[in-house]
């Protein structure tokens, strides 16, 4: 079981592994605020249809199994929505169009379809809680970045006064530099760890 | 009027385009950019399904979901009972996402029966269209900017129509633009580590950018 959640943090992330749910990745990682709460709602809906998918795995036909899914993902989205609009307004407003959204991030979908519909109710919530915290995870990491290069600030505080930040990096072509230097990144340090081990 | 309509339209493909600006719609942005055939055709199905949908939910907005005289179960049982009783526009996630998963099936259908070949070449992306985030962005966002406080404005249904419209527009665009520099890098000496979607993403950044000095246009 720790196997299923660790894999999706470290050896499968979804985000720099598998490519998964780069949309919100990109837009909402303009601060860290803005990431860490991106990344809690989706984890909640990740892990929460995780197991309602893999309790129900043996009722759903076949055929409509992707239908099913998707009601029960869109459920849990409008019940994230509800909750953000009366409790945490400041932060709906940021996330603005990818609240609704975190219903067609690929990586729900692709979990239910892959892991949940196939495995017991423990495993799979396992699996959608390391995913969740794998994707919050790389949130995290590319919103500080961009916080720290592009208003030189961490939470919203400043950190070097008087300094005054390269804006571009939380414009949306730093998002897209980012992502692409980190994924290099991540490569380069992949193909050494081959050649070590082909050694 | 026309103004309006060619204001939102300006406004979505280059402006605010969808992939490089408003970040939707990433992942066949990436995935089917490889080459020019398919990215066209991927384009020309999203375009369509977008403006469908577009249109299939401001129809179900407006009659099914938002509260006010047009409201359709208000009409129905709403006799003497206040019409902001009948506000059911908590359901447009769940509502939307199925109306559109039900289209894709539609244009799926057509395309396998016209085009085998163009069905080949779009391979698992047409499935992927239901979870396009474009395609959900853009009914939110139709409802959030034409339906101010749940109350549509004047001549909504069109301007609906084509902002869906031009938001295929704008994503097809980057799509072909994507795909054409992408052949040309294949004859590149790009480093190994940034081959693929690495070097994609930079190019990216440099298109992001470029459509950035649109800002300001409306």
């Amino acid at each position: 079981m720790l196997k299923e959640f660790t894999k999706g943090i470290f050896k499968r992330n979804p985000v720099f592994i598998l490519l998964l749910g780069l949309c919100p990745t990109l837009a909402v990682s303009i601060s860290v605020e803005n990431a860490i709460g991106m990344g809690v709602a989706s984890t909640f809906v990740l892990v929460f249809s995780n197991v309602i998918v893999s309790l129900i795995r043996s009722l759903v036909p076949k055929k409509i199994r992707i239908p099913c899914f998707i009601v029960v993902i869109a459920t849990f989205v409008t019940l994230v929505e509800l909750f953000l609009e009366a409790y945490l307004p400041g932060l709906n407003k940021s996330l603005g169009l990818f609240v609704p959204l975190i219903v067609v991030n690929c990586i729900i979908l692709g979990r239910a379809e892959a892991f949940a519909s196939r495995n017991p109710v423990l495993l799979s919530l396992s699996d959608g809680l390391g995913m969740g915290v794998g994707f919050t995870g790389a949130l995290v990491l590319l919103g500080a970045i961009r916080e720290v290069l592009g208003a030189n600030a961490l939470f919203g505080f400043e950190l070097v006064p008087g300094f005054r930040p390269a804006m571009i990096m939380i414009l949306p072509p730093g998002a897209f530099l980012t992502i692409g230097l980190l994924l290099g990144l991540f490569a380069l340090i992949r193909a050494r760890r081959e050649a070590r081990g082909a050694e | 009027m026309i103004g309006e309509l060619f204001i939102i339209f300006i406004g979505v493909v280059l402006v605010n385009n969808f992939v490089l600006v408003r970040f939707l719609g990433l992942c066949p942005y990436i995935g089917v950019s490889r080459d020019l055939k398919s990215a066209a055709g991927m384009g020309v199905a999203v375009i369509f399904v977008m403006t469908m949908a577009s249109a299939a939910t401001w129809v179900i907005y407006h009659y099914l979901l938002a509260s006010g005289p047009h409201n359709i179960w208000f009409r129905l049982f709403g006799d003497g009972i206040d019409p902001s009783a009948f506000n059911f526009s908590y359901l447009r996630t769940i509502a939307f996402i199925l109306v559109i998963a039900a289209l894709v099936q539609l244009v799926e259908m057509v395309i396998t029966k016209s085009s085998p070949a163009l069905y080949r070449a779009l391979g698992i992306y047409l499935p992927l269209i239901t979870t396009n985030c474009a395609v959900l962005g853009v009914t939110v966002l139709n409802v959030d900017s034409f339906f101010p406080g749940g109350e549509a404005v004047p001549g909504s249904f069109l301007k609906c129509l084509i902002q869906g419209f031009g938001a295929g527009v704008g994503f097809t665009l980057a799509l072909i633009l994507m795909a054409s520099i992408r052949e040309r890098l294949e004859l590149a000496d790009v480093p190994p580590a940034l081959r693929g979607a690495p070097i994609a993403f930079m190019i990216g950044a440099l298109m992001s950018m470029a459509f950035l000095g649109f800002t300001g246009l409306i």
